[in-house]
């Protein structure tokens, strides 16, 4: 399963951004073959419509979880349409190697 | 005596109990439609205004194929409240579609479904998109110490659409 998370930089160390539809990068994570593509946001300076924009290509590299700071209300309900959950972290000291660990974790019960 | 007493008392002062909200899981994608190549209509039609709820329904009974009784589980409404909600729906399209208006999807007593839930290990919170599935544990970090957390926003949306369903009332 594919899972996009927004990112300040583009390397692992870098850390998550708590915007959604002006992140600097978003990187597609692939759950089952651990592999991972970053992309560079093109709306990251868009005056307006960077949400929905940022939607279609989250929703175009077949991500089936977002995990991201915060989420605005025209973005909310694109996601719920195209059933693609949710995952909201507040937690800007987090890098992308810290959740990439999160998501590899093996159930911990 | 006494019962038609009240009962009398209860029908001068008391309004009728207000009707459920009604869930939406699934909000459209547009906000409506509009017809094309009207030739023969002159002037300006009116709108139709297809409430969220009746799309709502429409979307389960027509596009889900489920049957009223599921489809008004999921709305949480009873089965007779959905079949009119369904057939509300039903004659709002047919409207547009004879008179060639357009259909405009918005206002309605709903509330959207966000459910939210808080995990305990990893501190993220996330939604469930399929509402169908149960949710078993956090997709962050797979733990299954998870608590439903109640949000704010909804009743703000709410409110919102309470205010646009008197606008509408307004016009």
């Amino acid at each position: 399963m594919k899972v996009a998370i927004t990112s300040t930089g583009n390397n692992l160390e870098s850390k998550l951004d708590l915007r959604f539809g002006r992140c600097g990068y978003f990187i597609i994570y692939d759950t089952e073959t651990k592999g991972m593509e970053f992309i560079p946001n093109p709306n990251k300076d868009a005056t307006e419509g960077a949400g929905p924009a940022s939607v279609q290509l989250v929703a175009s590299k077949g991500a089936k979880k977002v995990v991201s700071g915060e989420f605005g209300f025209k973005v909310k309900s694109i996601f719920d349409s195209l059933q693609i959950q949710l995952i909201v972290l507040k937690d800007n000291e987090k890098k992308i190697s810290d959740i990439i660990e999160l998501l590899n974790h093996e159930n911990l019960n | 005596m006494f019962t038609i007493f009240v009962l009398n008392i209860c029908s001068l002062f008391m309004s009728p109990r207000p009707s459920r909200l009604r869930k939406i899981s699934n909000p459209p994608v547009i906000s409506g439609f509009r017809p094309y190549g009207n030739k023969n209509i002159k002037g300006k039609v009116e709108a139709v205004f297809l409430h969220f709820e009746e799309y709502e329904a429409l979307r389960l009974c027509d596009y889900e194929m489920l049957n009223h009784h599921q489809a008004s589980v999921l709305m949480n409404v009873s089965r007779p409240t959905l079949t009119r909600i369904y057939a509300r729906a039903r004659q709002k399209i047919a409207e547009a579609l004879v008179k060639g208006s357009q259909i405009s999807i918005e206002g309605g007593k709903i509330y959207f479904d966000s459910e939210w839930f808080l995990c305990s290990s990893c501190g993220c919170y996330f939604n469930n998109p399929e509402k169908q599935v149960e949710i078993k544990e956090c997709p962050l970090c797979k733990s299954t110490s998870f608590s439903v957390y109640a949000e704010n926003n909804n009743n703000e949306e709410e409110e919102e659409e309470e205010e646009e369903e008197e606008e509408e009332e307004e016009e």
